[in-house]
């Protein structure tokens, strides 16, 4: 009885509500980006091909990257001494290039948990996580997680006991901030590339953990 | 020009309570906070300054920890936040 469900009707056939198409118009920002873009092109200081290349670059960075970085620093410990010492050096060997960001990398301990927020915008390491997740730049993640990280921690289904203290960190400025998560148990003598396949984007930012080998 | 206070590791300080219009990078929850030196990031120009394109100020970029119960009474003890903040906005927490 397809009419039974009134409350449906704005359901799509597969179940997702409808979004109202764009029609409102560009936004004063998006037709200065149009213009600048097509000033540039035209006076040839570059080609469509040239940024078409750069949003393609920037949309395959990935979590990847970082997972590299934690399953080296669980395995390689002179790496691990680097890499606590000056972020950016260390992961530039690795042919991760922060530009002019400073980079912190925060070890988790069997004692602390580490998670990261930016209050003031979405600084996040695009570098070594790729593009960061909605629920990052949303003002409810950034206003709570200086205010109860803990309750935020739940919710992702983290849920620590209070003997294991919580350090939050607000990027306010130049530094990014990669965590560093615990090494799972059972992980003995394997390589890095099995390493890596257990390190979730959520788990460097601080709001996950590792996945666990059953 | 803004006067910088010069810490190490350690020291104890407190950020400043102002409420300047402009583009700020202090949070406003942290005004007036007292919290430690956790380390020093060294000499980064000013963003205050940057974002109305002025050459900006070389300042001294501290990482300053806080108890998260000394901003929230129902913090668990123990647990802490750590934020950016350059010396213009941090004062000894001796000063009165």
């Amino acid at each position: 009885m397809p009419h039974d469900h009134h409350d449906h009707d704005h359901l799509s056939p597969s179940g997702h509500p409808y979004r109202a198409d764009q029609d409102t118009g560009l936004s004063y920002w998006q037709t200065m980006e149009i213009a600048v873009r097509e000033l540039l092109i035209d006076k040839g200081v570059l080609t469509a091909d040239q940024i078409a290349r750069q949003i393609t670059a920037m949309d395959e960075r990935t979590p990847a990257n970082g997972a590299a970085v934690v399953a080296r620093y669980w395995t390689d410990p002179e790496f691990a001494a680097a890499l606590l010492q000056d972020g950016r050096q260390a992961v530039s060997a690795m042919g991760f290039d922060l530009g002019p960001m400073h980079l912190i990398a925060l070890p988790n301990t069997p004692d602390v948990h580490n998670m990261v927020v930016c209050t003031l915008c979405s600084c996040y390491p695009r570098n070594l996580l790729g593009l960061p997740p909605d629920w990052y730049k949303s003002r409810a993640y950034r206003a709570r997680t200086v205010r109860e990280p803990r309750k935020v921690l739940a919710e992702f289904g983290v849920t620590l006991p209070t003997t294991t203290h919580v350090r939050v960190h607000d990027s306010t400025a130049d530094m990014r901030y990669i965590v560093l998560p615990n090494r799972p148990t059972g992980t003995m003598g394997w390589d890095v590339d099995q390493l890596a396949a257990l390190v979730t984007r959520d788990s460097m930012i601080g709001t996950g953990l590792p996945k666990s080998v059953a | 020009m803004p006067t910088q206070l010069l810490a190490e590791p350690g020291t104890k300080v407190r950020v400043r309570n102002w409420t300047p219009p402009g583009h700020v990078r202090t949070p406003a929850y942290l005004r007036g906070a007292i919290g430690t030196i956790e380390r020093v990031l060294g000499l980064f120009p000013n963003p205050e300054d940057l974002a109305y394109r002025h050459p900006g100020q070389s300042l001294s970029l501290y990482r300053v920890r806080f108890a998260l119960s000394d901003l929230w009474p129902d913090a668990t003890p123990g647990d802490t936040l750590d934020a950016e903040i350059y010396a213009h906005w941090l004062e000894s927490a001796d000063a009165p």
